[in-house]
């Protein structure tokens, strides 16, 4: 590493640090205030009473169901593209099990890409279907993060707010005008934004190139804000058009976390507790750092396999060295690090180099980021996770002193820990379960991409990263096989909504009791303790939970590559 | 019910806003403040027809030009490899240890040497052998560039000092003197090298 790499880290680092506590702020605004006039009008419009107040029932019932509908909204536009306008490339839909997993994959946040944008999707496509869906989803996610909130705000009601609010608040007021402004930086930036699809040009010393343009940066703003990840072109954020310059680069996984680093904030700010927020956010981004030490660690380290070929892997005067295999030159080894850990952190998605040829180690900083979900996690859901995990931890606090556990003035009962670790449990029960399914079937194995432990990796990869709704993959997985595409579809759906319900029957439970009043033998949970304690808790689940596959994935192949062993 | 008939009412104003007005938006602005790049940042030739777009390789394998990074890029239907085509985005996806990978960037470092007359040892810039992760790369590392100067100085009939001349005005340091790396557009070098010597 030479100093400017030092300088990019402490410069990303510095503005999300910044920016957090601000954002977080605003979005207490957002949430604390009246109506907007705008969005009465859009409550009017389609009538929707936005003062109604829902029961834990009623708010999961309307997600699922208005969820329902944005899933056969997307299914149906990209199921009609032949027929639908803005094709000229007369492109056929896509297979039904892909269009199944693409309209999954983009209403759960997940945003895996089975099929190649550039190939195989028209500009309404992109548009009517991929657009629409990743605003929907990402808001549905904010909303529900706001209706568990009220479980810490709410004492002795038996409602958790209104969906709808919850959703357009965010939508009116933060999301929609930061994707419009964002987007505009892009096509400044590089990225095209036009209505045109192909263009043929006349190469200085060979065959005709085709370049396929659409509008892009309407798409890239809104798949970072929203942490979504599904990308207009194939390869994604590597692409030129998607991720032109190093600028873009770091606009882009800034964005990832303008609204995900700053939800402990807001939640400090909505609880009245604003120390509880700092603590929280302290507690994230120790995880986040950390992965991203590894990741960068391992990235510049010389592959041992070609120490024969007398390439040059160390960092020099005039380049920079590094596995550059699957990475874009402009960003280099230190921008595809910060960009590749934010977006498995954040659960974007999106990548801005091939995760299938990134070294073992980094490889697996992706999958325990992938498992925990929640450092600092997806639009909503992510930070949603963390509460969870630490109502958990005050639990196992309160078994070791033998007193019973309060959070936030809540007292944790027999209920609350039931639904906490109900949600917890859909992660291995999926990542492990399908799997370990997928390798011992012929349609499971023959995907694979890459021999040995690479290959169960690309595997395991796909399956925590359809659970954890991330959306990156190992991509020499050939996952537009039947098998895949269903399989993970389903699972998308599953890893989404399972998790989701108990959390907000939590919050339905939470929001009915009184809130106590902090004693003297409350556990203090807005101290360096405390920090501790929910960190070990995670750590500690997510070794017991998840060692073996890691042992057989990342740490073997790690193992076998310093020793020169090939596959 | 009432759920059922607000959420469809919702769904499609959502679709109205996200999918239709929203990317339109954009786009008229764009088109009024960034013609160029919201286009694709196309170069365009003498006759005024498209040679290609400042951010997305192309293949060189003429002596000739500098050559850009290997590519993955498949045809339009995925089928098979079509390097540096624009319609199909794709990195090569193999491991570290995968012994196909292995092979590739040591056979393509024995052709990096042989095209460039470098000693059968001599080590070569990883970024030179290493596909990209777009398989559209448009940029090359400094010390890649430098390498294939003298044969391109030599196929030209031009002095060294030419050709690196044109890679200084060329080359771009870190954006802001800090984000990214250093590295020259392979395509606008070789647009550069026409102009200079036809």
């Amino acid at each position: 590493m030479i100093a400017n790499d030092w300088i990019q880290i402490l410069f990303s680092l510095g503005v999300t640090v910044l920016l957090a506590p601000l954002v977080g702020r605003y979005l207490a605004w957002i949430y604390k205030g009246p109506h907007l006039s705008l969005e009465r009008g859009f409550y009017r419009l389609v009538g929707i009473n936005p003062d109604h107040e829902m029961t834990w029932k009623e708010y999961g019932a309307v997600l699922l169901v208005s969820n329902a509908f944005f899933f056969a909204a997307g299914f149906l536009v990209l199921w009609a593209q032949p027929v639908l306008p803005l094709n000229p490339r007369n492109l056929p839909p896509l297979s039904p099990e892909l269009t199944f997993n693409t309209a999954a994959s983009f209403v759960t946040n997940t945003n895996w890409q089975a099929y190649a944008g550039e190939a195989q999707l028209s500009n309404l496509s992109q548009m009517l279907a991929i657009t629409f869906l990743m605003f929907v989803g990402a808001n549905t996610g904010m909303a529900s993060l706001v209706a568990i909130f009220k479980g810490f705000t709410r004492s002795g009601s038996q409602t958790i707010g209104n969906f709808w609010t919850d959703f357009v608040r965010f939508f009116i007021r933060a999301f929609l005008p930061a994707c419009f402004l964002m987007a505009l930086i892009h096509v400044y930036q590089g990225s095209p934004q036009t209505l045109r699809t192909q263009i043929t040009a006349h190469t200085l010393e060979g065959p005709p190139q085709t370049l396929i343009v659409g509008p892009v940066a309407s798409l890239e703003s809104l798949k970072h804000l929203g942490t979504n990840g599904g990308g207009f072109y194939n390869a994604n954020g590597a692409h030129p058009y998607e991720n032109p310059t190093p600028l873009t680069n770091t606009l882009e996984f800034l964005e990832m976390g303008l609204f995900t680093f700053s939800l402990p904030f807001f939640f400090g700010r909505m609880i009245g507790r604003p120390r509880q927020g700092q603590v929280f956010f302290i507690a994230i981004l120790t995880l986040y750092l950390s992965g991203f030490a590894l990741i960068e660690y391992s990235e510049r380290m010389p592959n041992p396999l070609l120490a024969h070929a007398s390439v040059e892997q160390q960092v020099g005067p005039l380049s920079d060295g590094g596995n550059t295999e699957g990475k874009e030159t402009r960003f280099g080894i230190t921008q595809t690090s910060l960009f590749s850990n934010t977006t498995i952190a954040a659960t974007t998605g999106a990548v801005d180099g091939a995760m299938d040829s990134m070294n073992p180690l980094s490889i697996l900083v992706y999958l325990v980021h992938m498992f925990l979900n929640e450092e600092p996690g997806g639009k909503g859901v992510g930070f949603a996770g963390l509460l969870k995990e630490a109502i958990l931890a005050i639990f196992l606090a309160g078994l070791m002193v033998g007193r019973s556990p309060e959070f936030l003035g809540k007292r944790i009962e027999s209920r609350e820990i039931k639904l906490a670790s109900l949600s917890l449990l859909v992660t291995p029960l999926l990542v492990l379960w399908l799997t370990g399914i997928s390798l011992l079937l012929p349609s499971g194995k023959s995907s694979m991409g890459n021999p040995g432990p690479h290959g169960f990796m690309e595997v395991l990869y796909a399956f925590s990263s359809g659970n954890a709704n991330n959306g990156s993959a190992m991509a020499g997985l050939n996952v537009s096989t039947p098998y895949y595409a269903i399989l993970l579809g389903v699972e998308m759906l599953l890893g989404r909504f399972l998790p989701l319900l108990p959390l907000l029957a939590l919050a339905g439970a939470l929001a009915r009791k009184k809130t106590h009043p902090e004693t003297a033998g409350t556990f203090k949970t807005d101290q360096p303790l405390f920090i501790v304690l929910l960190l070990g808790f995670m750590i500690l689940f997510a070794a017991l939970t998840f060692f073996p596959p890691l042992m057989l994935g990342p740490l073997l192949e790690h193992l076998s590559l310093l020793h020169g062993i090939s596959f | 019910m009432k759920i059922v008939f607000q959420s469809f009412r919702i769904t499609m104003l959502l679709m109205l806003i996200c999918g239709i007005l929203y990317p339109l938006g954009v786009t008229a602005i764009a088109r009024i403040l960034f013609p160029h790049q919201a286009s694709g940042s196309l170069v365009m030739g003498a006759s005024g027809q498209v040679i290609g777009s400042e951010l997305i390789a192309q293949g060189f394998k003429n002596p000739r030009y500098f050559h850009p990074r290997p590519s993955a890029a498949l045809t339009p239907d995925g089928s098979g490899p079509q390097p540096y085509d624009g319609a199909f985005s794709s990195p090569s996806n193999l491991g570290p240890d995968n012994a196909l990978e292995i092979k590739a960037i040591t056979d393509a470092a024995v052709d990096y040497r042989k095209e460039n007359h470098l000693a059968v040892n001599a080590s070569v810039p990883i970024d030179a052998v290493t596909a990209s992760g777009s398989g559209l790369d448009p940029d090359i590392s400094l010390s890649n560039a430098m390498i294939q100067v003298p044969r391109i100085a030599k196929a030209r009939h031009l002095s060294l000092l030419d050709v690196q001349t044109l890679i200084d005005r060329i080359k771009k340091g870190p954006q802001f003197g800090f984000l990214g790396t250093q590295r020259v557009n392979v395509l606008k070098l070789n647009i550069a090298l026409d102009r200079q010597n036809p």
